[in-house]
């Protein structure tokens, strides 16, 4: 199965190759996603890394470590990633948020010891998640191409401006010392990928097409972040239909039907 | 005659205190079925030693029985397919119905083990008057990391509330297959998309 994969992974990335040097793109006209062809070479590729080292690096660490030491690790970057969350929270203008990130460093970086032990959660001061590409978001930066970047994985074009802001002001990534700067990011990514190991099983399930799947719930993820987990509903019906009566109207009628059926089931079992 | 008549009339006379019964399971506010079914569920999956020890079969069946009746497949289908929910022909849309909803069945199962564990909260929620869309929102606490949201979307239907859509972490299990589907129906039609679904449910079930 693997060397199927692999095989048909380099001959793929060989054919995408060649049309990328061709100047041609191949594409299913998906405006979201303009380079769809390279694209889905990088997906495969990343995926060919996370299959053969990054996912069974991370289901070791799982395996061998009890759940608290991992609570732990986790909790250690939460708080180094909190600073940056901050950060971020200030530059979109949302002060409290800002200054609860602030009190949950200052509260788990003493009390619970370094952050490993994130005890600002438990007084009530909730995690955020924030990065550049949400900032830029909120500044009303749009999303710009789907792009499948090496390594890192799926961004858009904005997120991709966004990532580079990331890394630049990472605490970890200032460390001086290179191999403990290089075992602090190892560590993290692997307590990050382990955290997503049930994920992938669900994925699994749901995916007709992988590729567009994840595509499309990172897109839909990125757009739910923004907004802060609240973003506006977005409408059903494309417009091109909108003078048409709207899609639900026959179909509640077709399903008030079942209703008329739990009735008499209920009396006959009385 | 009168022998005749007679179950008619009890039939007549019980049938208003069984739909009454009906309506008051139905009638549930929101958030509180969410909560019912939620606790329900969570409860047996924790408990059960054959779903513990990784019984599929078991785990959907479960589903099947508290989830199911409170979601509204043919409404999400809907969702997921957009515009090409009326192109396609009743029975068309029949099968696509069964077919993603075997799908989804599977997917939420799955995500119901893997989860099992964690911790849900409930966020607070008010009914306005009039309301017939709602999104009751919860979360999935985890450690070290920001609480996965885990929101549902009800409609307010003849037969009570019913959920037409799941967002996990912002993404809905809906409308995330919006573009795929769109992109299977314009390259094999509505029937080459329920062929695919229907391929990748055997493929499941093979596993």
């Amino acid at each position: 199965m693997k060397k199927v994969f692999t095989k048909r992974l380099s001959r793929s990335s060989l054919a995408a190759a060649t049309l990328l040097l061709l100047g041609g793109c191949a594409t299913s006209g998906n405006p979201k996603d303009p380079i769809e062809g390279f694209n889905r070479v990088m997906f495969a590729i990343n995926d060919g890394i996370d299959k053969t080292i990054v996912k069974p690096v991370a289901q070791g660490y799982e395996s061998t470590l009890p759940a608290p030491v991992r609570t732990g690790v986790a909790n250690f970057f939460g708080n180094i990633d909190d600073v940056f969350v901050a950060v971020n929270n200030l530059l979109q203008g949302k002060l409290p948020e800002a200054l609860s990130d602030a009190g949950r460093v200052l509260i788990n970086s003493t009390v619970g010891l370094l952050g490993v032990i994130d005890v600002a959660s438990d007084a009530g001061l909730e995690k955020h998640d924030e990065d550049f590409g949400q900032t830029f978001g909120r500044w009303g930066v749009g999303d710009g191409a789907y792009l499948v970047l090496p390594v890192f994985g799926p961004r858009t074009l904005r997120d991709t401006f966004g990532l580079v802001l990331d890394v630049q002001t990472d605490p970890v990534s200032q460390l001086k010392d290179v191999p403990s700067r290089n075992t602090l990011t190892a560590t993290r990514g692997i307590s990050d990928r382990a955290r997503l190991l049930p994920t992938d099983k669900i994925v699994e399930e749901a995916a007709l097409d992988r590729y567009s799947y994840i595509r499309d719930a990172y897109l839909q993820r990125r757009r739910s972040k923004i907004y802060d987990g609240n973003p506006p509903r977005e409408k059903f019906d494309s417009s091109a239909n909108a003078a048409e009566p709207p899609a639900h109207a026959p179909e509640t009628a077709a399903a008030s039907v079942p209703v008329s059926v739990p009735v008499p089931v209920s009396v006959a079992g009385q | 005659m009168k022998l005749l008549n007679l179950p008619l009339i009890v039939i007549a006379l019980l049938l208003p205190a069984a739909a009454g019964a009906q309506a008051a399971l139905s009638n549930l506010a929101p958030d509180a079925l969410i909560k019912q079914v939620t606790s329900e569920v969570l409860e047996v999956v924790r408990k059960d030693k054959d779903i513990q020890s990784g019984d599929r079969q078991k785990v959907i069946d479960l589903v099947e029985a508290k989830v199911l009746p409170n979601f509204d497949f043919s409404r999400m289908t809907q969702l997921a397919m957009a515009r090409d929910w009326r192109a396609a022909t009743p029975s068309q849309q029949k099968a696509m119905t069964d077919a993603f909803r075997t799908l989804l069945v599977r997917t939420y199962s799955k995500a119901l083990t893997e989860y099992k564990n964690q911790v849900i909260e409930f966020k607070p929620f008010a009914l306005k008057a009039g309301e017939t869309e709602v999104k009751v929102r919860t979360q999935v606490i985890q450690s070290g990391a920001k609480p996965i949201s885990l929101d549902y979307y009800l409609e307010k239907q003849a037969q009570g509330w019913k959920v037409v859509d799941i967002e996990v972490g912002g993404i809905s299990l809906v409308t995330n297959y919006r573009d795929s589907f769109a992109s299977e129906v314009k390259s094999g039609g509505v029937d080459g998309l329920i062929k695919s679904l229907q391929a990748k449910n055997r493929d499941a079930e093979a596993k």
